[in-house]
Protein backbone atom coordinates (compact mmCIF):
# COMPACT_ATOMS: atom_id res chain seq x y z
CA UNK A 1 0.00 0.00 0.00
CA UNK A 2 2.84 2.37 0.75
CA UNK A 3 4.23 1.53 -2.66
CA UNK A 4 1.02 2.68 -4.30
CA UNK A 5 1.13 6.06 -2.59
CA UNK A 6 4.82 6.46 -3.27
CA UNK A 7 4.52 5.64 -6.92
CA UNK A 8 1.49 7.84 -7.41
CA UNK A 9 3.19 10.78 -5.79
CA UNK A 10 6.45 10.33 -7.57
CA UNK A 11 4.83 9.93 -10.95
CA UNK A 12 4.15 13.66 -10.85
CA UNK A 13 7.83 14.57 -10.83
CA UNK A 14 10.22 11.70 -11.03
CA UNK A 15 13.63 13.04 -10.33
CA UNK A 16 16.57 12.26 -8.10
CA UNK A 17 17.67 15.84 -7.49
CA UNK A 18 17.75 16.76 -3.81
CA UNK A 19 16.25 20.25 -4.22
CA UNK A 20 13.30 18.92 -6.21
CA UNK A 21 12.90 16.24 -3.66
CA UNK A 22 12.24 18.99 -1.11
CA UNK A 23 9.66 20.81 -3.19
CA UNK A 24 6.85 18.60 -2.03
CA UNK A 25 5.09 19.35 1.20
CA UNK A 26 4.87 15.66 2.06
CA UNK A 27 8.64 15.45 1.72
CA UNK A 28 9.21 18.42 3.98
CA UNK A 29 6.83 16.90 6.53
CA UNK A 30 8.68 13.62 6.23
CA UNK A 31 11.99 15.35 6.95
CA UNK A 32 10.55 17.21 9.93
CA UNK A 33 9.16 13.93 11.26
CA UNK A 34 12.56 12.32 10.75
CA UNK A 35 14.33 15.14 12.61
CA UNK A 36 11.89 15.18 15.52
CA UNK A 37 11.71 11.43 15.93
CA UNK A 38 15.49 11.19 15.90
CA UNK A 39 15.70 13.32 19.05
CA UNK A 40 13.54 11.01 21.19
CA UNK A 41 15.06 8.01 19.49
CA UNK A 42 18.65 9.02 20.24
CA UNK A 43 18.02 9.86 23.90
CA UNK A 44 15.82 6.90 24.79
CA UNK A 45 17.65 4.52 22.47
CA UNK A 46 20.86 5.20 24.41
CA UNK A 47 19.19 4.04 27.62
CA UNK A 48 17.74 1.01 25.83
CA UNK A 49 21.22 0.02 24.64
CA UNK A 50 23.20 0.60 27.85
CA UNK A 51 20.52 -1.09 29.95
CA UNK A 52 20.08 -3.91 27.43
CA UNK A 53 16.32 -3.65 27.42
CA UNK A 54 15.87 -3.93 23.67
CA UNK A 55 13.57 -6.92 24.00
CA UNK A 56 11.31 -5.09 26.47
CA UNK A 57 11.14 -2.22 24.00
CA UNK A 58 10.22 -4.64 21.23
CA UNK A 59 7.49 -6.07 23.47
CA UNK A 60 6.09 -2.61 24.17
CA UNK A 61 6.10 -1.77 20.45
CA UNK A 62 4.26 -4.92 19.41
CA UNK A 63 1.73 -4.65 22.24
CA UNK A 64 0.95 -1.23 20.77
CA UNK A 65 -0.70 -2.98 17.81
CA UNK A 66 -3.70 -3.40 20.10
CA UNK A 67 -3.85 0.39 20.26
CA UNK A 68 -3.86 0.67 16.48
CA UNK A 69 -6.79 -1.75 16.42
CA UNK A 70 -8.55 0.34 19.05
CA UNK A 71 -8.01 3.49 16.98
CA UNK A 72 -9.57 1.87 13.91
CA UNK A 73 -12.46 0.47 15.94
CA UNK A 74 -13.27 3.81 17.56
CA UNK A 75 -12.63 5.67 14.35
CA UNK A 76 -9.93 7.92 15.83
CA UNK A 77 -6.28 8.50 14.94
CA UNK A 78 -4.62 5.12 15.63
CA UNK A 79 -1.65 6.94 17.22
CA UNK A 80 -3.99 8.02 20.01
CA UNK A 81 -4.82 4.36 20.60
CA UNK A 82 -1.14 3.48 20.68
CA UNK A 83 -0.43 5.82 23.62
CA UNK A 84 -2.48 3.96 26.27
CA UNK A 85 -1.56 0.52 24.95
CA UNK A 86 2.19 1.12 24.93
CA UNK A 87 2.05 2.75 28.38
CA UNK A 88 0.07 -0.21 29.78
CA UNK A 89 2.61 -2.58 28.24
CA UNK A 90 5.50 -0.62 29.76
CA UNK A 91 4.01 -0.55 33.24
CA UNK A 92 2.68 -4.10 33.00
CA UNK A 93 5.97 -5.65 31.89
CA UNK A 94 7.85 -3.51 34.41
CA UNK A 95 5.66 -4.50 37.35
CA UNK A 96 5.43 -8.19 36.40
CA UNK A 97 9.20 -8.57 36.19
CA UNK A 98 10.15 -6.38 39.14
CA UNK A 99 7.34 -6.94 41.63
CA UNK A 100 5.82 -10.31 40.71
CA UNK A 101 9.22 -11.82 39.77
CA UNK A 102 7.90 -13.16 36.46
CA UNK A 103 10.75 -14.00 34.07
CA UNK A 104 11.31 -11.08 31.75
CA UNK A 105 10.98 -12.96 28.47
CA UNK A 106 7.72 -14.54 29.69
CA UNK A 107 6.23 -11.14 30.54
CA UNK A 108 7.37 -9.71 27.20
CA UNK A 109 5.95 -12.65 25.25
CA UNK A 110 2.61 -12.49 27.05
CA UNK A 111 2.16 -8.78 26.43
CA UNK A 112 3.47 -8.93 22.87
CA UNK A 113 1.03 -11.62 21.76
CA UNK A 114 -1.92 -10.26 23.76
CA UNK A 115 -1.50 -6.80 22.25
CA UNK A 116 -1.32 -8.20 18.74
CA UNK A 117 -4.36 -10.42 19.40
CA UNK A 118 -6.44 -7.48 20.69
CA UNK A 119 -5.42 -5.49 17.60
CA UNK A 120 -6.42 -8.28 15.21
CA UNK A 121 -9.83 -8.75 16.89
CA UNK A 122 -10.58 -5.01 16.98
CA UNK A 123 -9.59 -4.50 13.34
CA UNK A 124 -11.75 -7.50 12.42
CA UNK A 125 -14.70 -5.94 14.25
CA UNK A 126 -14.24 -2.64 12.42
CA UNK A 127 -16.67 -2.36 9.50
CA UNK A 128 -15.08 -2.16 6.07
CA UNK A 129 -11.37 -2.63 5.55
CA UNK A 130 -8.60 -0.95 7.48
CA UNK A 131 -6.94 1.68 5.31
CA UNK A 132 -3.19 2.23 5.74
CA UNK A 133 -2.85 -0.68 8.14
CA UNK A 134 0.48 -1.53 6.55
CA UNK A 135 1.81 1.95 7.21
CA UNK A 136 1.35 1.44 10.95
CA UNK A 137 3.05 -1.94 10.83
CA UNK A 138 5.96 -0.93 8.63
CA UNK A 139 5.87 2.86 8.72
CA UNK A 140 5.23 5.41 6.04
CA UNK A 141 6.91 8.67 6.84
CA UNK A 142 5.74 10.15 3.51
CA UNK A 143 2.14 10.30 4.68
CA UNK A 144 2.67 12.02 8.04
CA UNK A 145 -0.07 14.64 8.44
CA UNK A 146 0.70 17.96 10.11
CA UNK A 147 -1.46 17.00 13.11
CA UNK A 148 0.82 14.02 13.76
CA UNK A 149 3.85 16.30 13.55
CA UNK A 150 2.38 18.36 16.38
CA UNK A 151 1.81 15.22 18.44
CA UNK A 152 5.37 14.08 17.73
CA UNK A 153 6.73 17.49 18.76
CA UNK A 154 4.80 17.46 22.05
CA UNK A 155 5.96 13.94 22.86
CA UNK A 156 9.54 14.94 21.99
CA UNK A 157 9.40 17.83 24.45
CA UNK A 158 7.90 15.60 27.14
CA UNK A 159 10.44 12.80 26.64
CA UNK A 160 13.42 15.14 26.36
CA UNK A 161 12.32 17.18 29.37
CA UNK A 162 11.83 14.19 31.65
CA UNK A 163 15.06 12.58 30.50
CA UNK A 164 16.87 15.85 31.26
CA UNK A 165 15.27 16.22 34.70
CA UNK A 166 16.13 12.65 35.68
CA UNK A 167 19.44 12.37 33.87
CA UNK A 168 21.45 11.91 37.08
CA UNK A 169 19.07 9.24 38.38
CA UNK A 170 18.73 7.46 35.02
CA UNK A 171 22.50 7.29 34.63
CA UNK A 172 22.82 5.86 38.16
CA UNK A 173 20.18 3.14 37.78
CA UNK A 174 21.50 2.25 34.33
CA UNK A 175 25.05 1.80 35.56
CA UNK A 176 24.48 0.27 39.01
CA UNK A 177 20.90 -0.40 40.03
CA UNK A 178 21.78 -1.90 43.41
CA UNK A 179 23.98 1.00 44.46
CA UNK A 180 21.24 3.42 43.44
CA UNK A 181 18.77 1.55 45.63
CA UNK A 182 21.20 1.57 48.55
CA UNK A 183 21.58 5.34 48.02
CA UNK A 184 17.88 5.78 48.62
CA UNK A 185 16.64 6.08 45.03
CA UNK A 186 13.28 4.53 44.26
CA UNK A 187 14.66 2.40 41.51
CA UNK A 188 11.43 0.60 40.59
CA UNK A 189 9.63 3.91 40.10
CA UNK A 190 12.54 5.19 38.00
CA UNK A 191 12.52 1.98 35.95
CA UNK A 192 8.81 2.34 35.28
CA UNK A 193 9.29 5.96 34.27
CA UNK A 194 12.02 4.97 31.85
CA UNK A 195 9.83 2.22 30.37
CA UNK A 196 7.02 4.77 29.95
CA UNK A 197 9.39 7.07 28.07
CA UNK A 198 10.25 4.12 25.82
CA UNK A 199 6.51 3.62 25.28
CA UNK A 200 6.07 7.25 24.22
CA UNK A 201 9.07 6.98 21.91
CA UNK A 202 7.38 3.98 20.30
CA UNK A 203 4.34 6.21 19.60
CA UNK A 204 6.61 8.64 17.76
CA UNK A 205 8.40 5.91 15.82
CA UNK A 206 5.24 4.17 14.61
CA UNK A 207 4.85 6.85 11.92
CA UNK A 208 8.43 6.59 10.80
CA UNK A 209 9.26 2.89 10.68
CA UNK A 210 6.12 1.16 12.02
CA UNK A 211 5.72 -0.94 15.13
CA UNK A 212 7.48 -3.98 13.69
CA UNK A 213 10.73 -2.11 13.02
CA UNK A 214 10.75 0.38 15.91
CA UNK A 215 13.23 -1.73 17.76
CA UNK A 216 15.89 -1.30 15.06
CA UNK A 217 15.86 2.50 15.24
CA UNK A 218 15.81 2.39 19.03
CA UNK A 219 18.92 0.26 19.18
CA UNK A 220 21.10 0.64 16.07
CA UNK A 221 21.97 4.39 16.20
CA UNK A 222 22.72 4.12 19.93
CA UNK A 223 24.73 0.94 19.48
CA UNK A 224 26.89 2.59 16.81
CA UNK A 225 27.22 5.74 18.95
CA UNK A 226 28.31 3.66 21.95
CA UNK A 227 31.38 2.45 20.08
CA UNK A 228 32.63 6.05 19.83
CA UNK A 229 31.42 7.67 23.07
CA UNK A 230 32.97 8.19 26.46
CA UNK A 231 29.93 9.63 28.22
CA UNK A 232 26.23 8.85 28.05
CA UNK A 233 25.42 12.40 26.98
CA UNK A 234 27.93 12.18 24.16
CA UNK A 235 26.40 8.88 23.15
CA UNK A 236 22.94 10.45 23.07
CA UNK A 237 24.08 13.39 20.93
CA UNK A 238 25.85 11.09 18.50
CA UNK A 239 22.94 8.69 18.25
CA UNK A 240 20.55 11.59 17.54
CA UNK A 241 22.84 12.65 14.68
CA UNK A 242 23.16 9.10 13.39
CA UNK A 243 19.43 8.57 13.58
CA UNK A 244 18.87 11.72 11.52
CA UNK A 245 21.47 10.59 9.05
CA UNK A 246 19.91 7.13 8.67
CA UNK A 247 16.49 8.70 8.21
CA UNK A 248 17.66 11.16 5.54
CA UNK A 249 19.72 8.60 3.68
CA UNK A 250 16.93 6.05 3.87
CA UNK A 251 14.34 8.53 2.73
CA UNK A 252 16.45 9.66 -0.19
CA UNK A 253 17.30 6.10 -1.26
CA UNK A 254 13.67 5.07 -1.02
CA UNK A 255 12.82 7.98 -3.30
CA UNK A 256 15.53 7.10 -5.79
CA UNK A 257 14.72 3.40 -5.93
CA UNK A 258 11.00 3.76 -5.30
CA UNK A 259 10.90 1.34 -2.39
CA UNK A 260 9.36 1.43 1.10
CA UNK A 261 10.86 4.28 3.15
CA UNK A 262 10.74 2.71 6.64
CA UNK A 263 12.42 -0.49 5.50
CA UNK A 264 15.08 1.47 3.62
CA UNK A 265 15.89 3.53 6.72
CA UNK A 266 16.34 0.28 8.66
CA UNK A 267 18.59 -1.22 5.99
CA UNK A 268 20.78 1.89 5.91
CA UNK A 269 21.09 1.75 9.70
CA UNK A 270 21.87 -1.98 9.64
CA UNK A 271 24.53 -1.44 6.98
CA UNK A 272 26.30 1.27 9.00
CA UNK A 273 26.03 -0.87 12.12
CA UNK A 274 27.63 -3.80 10.34
CA UNK A 275 30.46 -1.69 8.91
CA UNK A 276 31.26 0.10 12.17
CA UNK A 277 31.04 -3.18 14.11
CA UNK A 278 33.48 -4.80 11.70
CA UNK A 279 35.78 -1.76 11.82
CA UNK A 280 35.79 -1.80 15.64
CA UNK A 281 36.49 -5.53 15.69
CA UNK A 282 39.42 -5.10 13.30
CA UNK A 283 40.80 -2.13 15.23
CA UNK A 284 40.54 -4.22 18.41
CA UNK A 285 42.45 -7.08 16.83
CA UNK A 286 45.21 -4.77 15.64
CA UNK A 287 45.60 -3.34 19.13
CA UNK A 288 46.10 -6.78 20.73
CA UNK B 1 31.80 1.45 75.27
CA UNK B 2 31.12 3.74 72.32
CA UNK B 3 27.85 4.06 70.47
CA UNK B 4 26.60 0.94 68.67
CA UNK B 5 26.29 1.40 64.90
CA UNK B 6 25.03 -2.02 63.81
CA UNK B 7 23.12 -4.27 66.19
CA UNK B 8 22.20 -7.79 65.05
CA UNK B 9 20.15 -9.76 67.53
CA UNK B 10 19.50 -13.40 66.63
CA UNK B 11 19.30 -12.30 63.00
CA UNK B 12 18.08 -14.85 60.49
CA UNK B 13 17.85 -14.37 56.71
CA UNK B 14 16.20 -16.85 54.36
CA UNK B 15 16.85 -16.65 50.62
CA UNK B 16 14.75 -18.80 48.29
CA UNK B 17 13.75 -21.10 51.15
CA UNK B 18 17.38 -21.57 52.28
CA UNK B 19 18.49 -20.32 55.65
CA UNK B 20 21.57 -18.31 54.79
CA UNK B 21 21.97 -16.61 58.14
CA UNK B 22 20.66 -18.12 61.33
CA UNK B 23 20.51 -16.66 64.78
CA UNK B 24 23.41 -14.29 64.34
CA UNK B 25 24.14 -11.77 67.05
CA UNK B 26 26.84 -9.17 66.80
CA UNK B 27 27.24 -5.50 67.64
CA UNK B 28 29.49 -3.14 65.72
CA UNK B 29 30.50 0.00 67.60
CA UNK B 30 31.55 3.39 66.29
CA UNK B 31 35.21 3.29 65.31
CA UNK B 32 35.31 -0.46 64.90
CA UNK B 33 37.24 -1.99 62.04
CA UNK B 34 35.60 -5.37 61.79
CA UNK B 35 36.64 -8.09 59.37
CA UNK B 36 34.01 -10.75 58.78
CA UNK B 37 35.72 -13.91 57.62
CA UNK B 38 34.23 -17.12 56.40
CA UNK B 39 34.10 -19.55 53.51
CA UNK B 40 32.44 -18.72 50.21
CA UNK B 41 28.70 -19.11 50.59
CA UNK B 42 28.98 -18.60 54.32
CA UNK B 43 26.47 -15.76 54.29
CA UNK B 44 28.93 -12.87 54.46
CA UNK B 45 27.52 -11.03 51.49
CA UNK B 46 24.00 -11.71 52.74
CA UNK B 47 24.92 -10.14 56.07
CA UNK B 48 26.12 -7.00 54.27
CA UNK B 49 23.02 -6.93 52.09
CA UNK B 50 20.83 -7.23 55.18
CA UNK B 51 22.69 -4.31 56.79
CA UNK B 52 22.09 -2.29 53.60
CA UNK B 53 18.39 -3.15 53.62
CA UNK B 54 18.63 -5.16 50.39
CA UNK B 55 17.54 -8.37 52.15
CA UNK B 56 14.83 -8.53 54.79
CA UNK B 57 15.48 -10.38 58.05
CA UNK B 58 13.27 -13.46 58.39
CA UNK B 59 13.82 -13.61 62.14
CA UNK B 60 15.52 -11.63 64.88
CA UNK B 61 16.22 -7.92 64.67
CA UNK B 62 18.77 -5.75 62.89
CA UNK B 63 19.23 -2.04 63.44
CA UNK B 64 21.66 0.33 61.73
CA UNK B 65 22.22 3.73 63.35
CA UNK B 66 19.32 2.93 65.65
CA UNK B 67 16.78 2.44 62.85
CA UNK B 68 15.77 -0.14 60.27
CA UNK B 69 18.41 -0.95 57.63
CA UNK B 70 18.29 1.45 54.70
CA UNK B 71 16.74 4.33 56.69
CA UNK B 72 19.91 6.43 56.63
CA UNK B 73 21.47 5.95 53.18
CA UNK B 74 23.71 9.02 53.53
CA UNK B 75 25.48 7.58 56.56
CA UNK B 76 26.41 4.29 54.91
CA UNK B 77 29.01 3.87 52.16
CA UNK B 78 28.83 0.63 50.23
CA UNK B 79 31.60 -0.94 48.17
CA UNK B 80 30.08 -3.89 46.33
CA UNK B 81 31.93 -7.05 45.49
CA UNK B 82 33.48 -6.67 42.07
CA UNK B 83 30.92 -4.79 40.10
CA UNK B 84 29.57 -6.74 37.16
CA UNK B 85 29.05 -4.17 34.48
CA UNK B 86 29.44 -3.62 30.82
CA UNK B 87 33.10 -2.67 30.25
CA UNK B 88 31.98 -0.46 27.37
CA UNK B 89 29.49 1.52 29.45
CA UNK B 90 30.05 5.17 28.51
CA UNK B 91 30.73 6.60 31.97
CA UNK B 92 33.86 8.22 33.37
CA UNK B 93 35.55 7.46 36.68
CA UNK B 94 34.43 10.86 37.95
CA UNK B 95 30.79 10.21 37.02
CA UNK B 96 30.89 6.87 38.83
CA UNK B 97 32.34 8.51 41.93
CA UNK B 98 29.67 11.24 41.76
CA UNK B 99 27.08 8.50 42.21
CA UNK B 100 28.28 8.40 45.79
CA UNK B 101 26.60 11.79 46.21
CA UNK B 102 23.17 10.43 45.20
CA UNK B 103 22.13 10.01 48.81
CA UNK B 104 23.07 13.65 49.50
CA UNK B 105 21.65 15.22 46.36
CA UNK B 106 17.99 15.85 45.74
CA UNK B 107 15.95 14.13 43.07
CA UNK B 108 15.94 15.85 39.66
CA UNK B 109 18.78 18.22 40.66
CA UNK B 110 22.14 18.42 38.94
CA UNK B 111 25.17 17.55 41.04
CA UNK B 112 26.30 20.76 42.75
CA UNK B 113 29.78 22.25 42.98
CA UNK B 114 30.06 20.79 46.49
CA UNK B 115 29.14 17.36 45.15
CA UNK B 116 31.89 17.69 42.55
CA UNK B 117 34.41 18.85 45.14
CA UNK B 118 33.59 15.93 47.43
CA UNK B 119 33.92 13.51 44.53
CA UNK B 120 37.24 15.12 43.60
CA UNK B 121 38.53 14.73 47.18
CA UNK B 122 37.47 11.10 47.26
CA UNK B 123 39.29 10.48 43.97
CA UNK B 124 42.42 12.12 45.44
CA UNK B 125 42.14 9.99 48.60
CA UNK B 126 42.23 6.74 46.65
CA UNK B 127 44.94 8.06 44.33
CA UNK B 128 43.07 8.04 41.04
CA UNK B 129 43.32 11.76 40.20
CA UNK B 130 45.24 10.93 37.05
CA UNK B 131 42.46 8.66 35.78
CA UNK B 132 39.38 10.70 36.69
CA UNK B 133 38.30 11.37 33.11
CA UNK B 134 39.00 7.84 31.88
CA UNK B 135 36.14 5.57 30.96
CA UNK B 136 35.47 3.23 33.90
CA UNK B 137 35.87 0.12 31.75
CA UNK B 138 39.50 0.95 31.00
CA UNK B 139 40.59 0.62 34.65
CA UNK B 140 42.42 -2.42 35.99
CA UNK B 141 40.87 -4.54 38.75
CA UNK B 142 42.69 -2.67 41.52
CA UNK B 143 41.95 0.75 40.07
CA UNK B 144 38.28 -0.16 39.69
CA UNK B 145 38.16 -1.30 43.30
CA UNK B 146 39.67 2.02 44.41
CA UNK B 147 37.17 3.91 42.25
CA UNK B 148 34.35 2.04 44.00
CA UNK B 149 35.86 2.93 47.39
CA UNK B 150 36.04 6.57 46.25
CA UNK B 151 32.37 6.38 45.26
CA UNK B 152 31.48 5.15 48.75
CA UNK B 153 33.63 7.88 50.35
CA UNK B 154 32.17 10.69 48.24
CA UNK B 155 28.93 10.58 50.22
CA UNK B 156 30.76 11.33 53.52
CA UNK B 157 29.56 8.13 55.18
CA UNK B 158 30.19 7.22 58.81
CA UNK B 159 29.98 3.50 58.16
CA UNK B 160 31.84 1.82 55.30
CA UNK B 161 30.73 -1.63 54.17
CA UNK B 162 33.10 -3.47 51.86
CA UNK B 163 32.38 -6.78 50.17
CA UNK B 164 35.54 -8.68 49.19
CA UNK B 165 37.49 -5.53 48.34
CA UNK B 166 40.53 -7.53 47.29
CA UNK B 167 38.89 -10.19 45.15
CA UNK B 168 40.34 -10.06 41.63
CA UNK B 169 43.12 -7.69 42.68
CA UNK B 170 46.80 -8.53 42.37
CA UNK B 171 48.87 -8.90 45.57
CA UNK B 172 50.62 -5.51 45.40
CA UNK B 173 47.31 -3.78 44.97
CA UNK B 174 45.85 -5.71 47.92
CA UNK B 175 48.42 -4.09 50.16
CA UNK B 176 47.58 -0.69 48.72
CA UNK B 177 43.89 -1.22 49.41
CA UNK B 178 44.51 -2.38 52.99
CA UNK B 179 46.83 0.58 53.58
CA UNK B 180 44.03 2.80 52.31
CA UNK B 181 41.57 1.18 54.72
CA UNK B 182 44.05 1.59 57.58
CA UNK B 183 44.06 5.28 56.78
CA UNK B 184 40.26 5.45 56.51
CA UNK B 185 39.62 3.71 59.83
CA UNK B 186 40.65 6.93 61.62
CA UNK B 187 37.35 8.52 60.64
CA UNK B 188 35.09 5.64 59.66
CA UNK B 189 33.53 2.59 61.15
CA UNK B 190 34.46 -0.19 58.75
CA UNK B 191 32.93 -3.60 58.19
CA UNK B 192 34.88 -5.67 55.70
CA UNK B 193 33.81 -9.04 54.39
CA UNK B 194 36.33 -11.44 52.90
CA UNK B 195 37.10 -15.13 52.47
CA UNK B 196 40.75 -14.26 52.07
CA UNK B 197 42.05 -14.99 55.58
CA UNK B 198 45.67 -14.40 54.64
CA UNK B 199 45.59 -10.75 53.71
CA UNK B 200 43.34 -8.93 56.14
CA UNK B 201 45.33 -6.01 57.42
CA UNK B 202 46.91 -6.33 60.82
CA UNK B 203 45.11 -3.25 61.94
CA UNK B 204 41.57 -4.62 62.03
CA UNK B 205 40.18 -4.17 65.49
CA UNK B 206 37.98 -7.26 65.51
CA UNK B 207 37.46 -10.36 63.43
CA UNK B 208 34.18 -12.22 63.20
CA UNK B 209 34.00 -15.63 61.64
CA UNK B 210 30.85 -16.50 59.84
CA UNK B 211 30.14 -20.08 58.85
CA UNK B 212 26.59 -20.93 58.16
CA UNK B 213 26.67 -23.31 55.25
CA UNK B 214 25.63 -26.88 54.84
CA UNK B 215 28.88 -27.83 53.15
CA UNK B 216 30.89 -26.77 56.19
CA UNK B 217 32.28 -30.09 57.35
CA UNK B 218 33.35 -30.95 60.83
CA UNK B 219 32.92 -28.78 63.85
CA UNK B 220 33.09 -25.15 62.92
CA UNK B 221 34.97 -24.51 66.13
CA UNK B 222 38.09 -25.76 64.33
CA UNK B 223 38.33 -22.18 63.18
CA UNK B 224 38.72 -21.37 66.82
CA UNK B 225 39.52 -18.19 68.61
CA UNK B 226 43.07 -19.16 69.38
CA UNK B 227 43.81 -20.16 65.79
CA UNK B 228 42.56 -16.84 64.51
CA UNK B 229 44.39 -14.97 67.23
CA UNK B 230 47.52 -16.71 66.04
CA UNK B 231 46.83 -15.54 62.52
CA UNK B 232 45.94 -11.99 63.36
CA UNK B 233 47.97 -11.47 66.50
CA UNK B 234 45.21 -9.75 68.42
CA UNK B 235 41.91 -10.58 70.10
CA UNK B 236 39.29 -12.11 67.90
CA UNK B 237 35.53 -12.47 68.17
CA UNK B 238 34.13 -15.67 66.81
CA UNK B 239 30.56 -15.69 65.63
CA UNK B 240 29.44 -19.26 65.16
CA UNK B 241 26.08 -20.55 64.22
CA UNK B 242 25.20 -23.85 62.70
CA UNK B 243 21.98 -25.32 61.50
CA UNK B 244 20.47 -27.90 59.18
CA UNK B 245 21.51 -31.54 59.27
CA UNK B 246 24.11 -30.84 61.94
CA UNK B 247 21.29 -29.82 64.21
CA UNK B 248 23.47 -27.81 66.57
CA UNK B 249 22.12 -25.02 68.67
CA UNK B 250 23.55 -21.61 67.90
CA UNK B 251 26.80 -21.21 69.70
CA UNK B 252 26.90 -18.37 72.13
CA UNK B 253 30.59 -17.85 72.42
CA UNK B 254 30.67 -14.73 70.33
CA UNK B 255 31.07 -11.36 71.93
Amino acid sequence: MWCCTNTALMATNRTTDMPDFLHFEFMRNALIAALLSSIACGIIGSYVVVRRIGSISGGIAHTAFGGIGLGYYLGVNPLLGVIPFSLIAAIGIGLLTRKAKVAEDTAIGAFWATGMAVGVILIGMTPGYAPNLFSYLFGNILTVPVSDLRLILMLDILIGGLAWLFSKEFLAVSFDEEFSRVSGLRTIALDLLMLCLIALTVVIMVRVVGIVMVIALLTIPAAVAKMFSRTLHGMMALSILLSMLFNFAGLWLSWVFDVASGATVILVAAFVFLVSGAATAMAGRRRH
Amino acid sequence: MSEPVIVCDRLGVTLGGMKVLDSLSITVYRGDYLAVLGPNGGGKTTLLRAILGLEKPSSGTLTVFGGPPGHAPGRVGYVPQRLFFDRDFPISVEEVVLMGRLSRCRLMRRYSRIDREKAGEAIETVGLARLRHKRIGTLSGGELQRALIARALAGDPELLLLDEPTASVDPDMKTTIYDLLDHLKEHHTIVLVTHDTGTVGRSVSRVACLSCTLDMHGPASSLGTSALENIYGHPVDVVLHEHGPYGNKPDDRHA
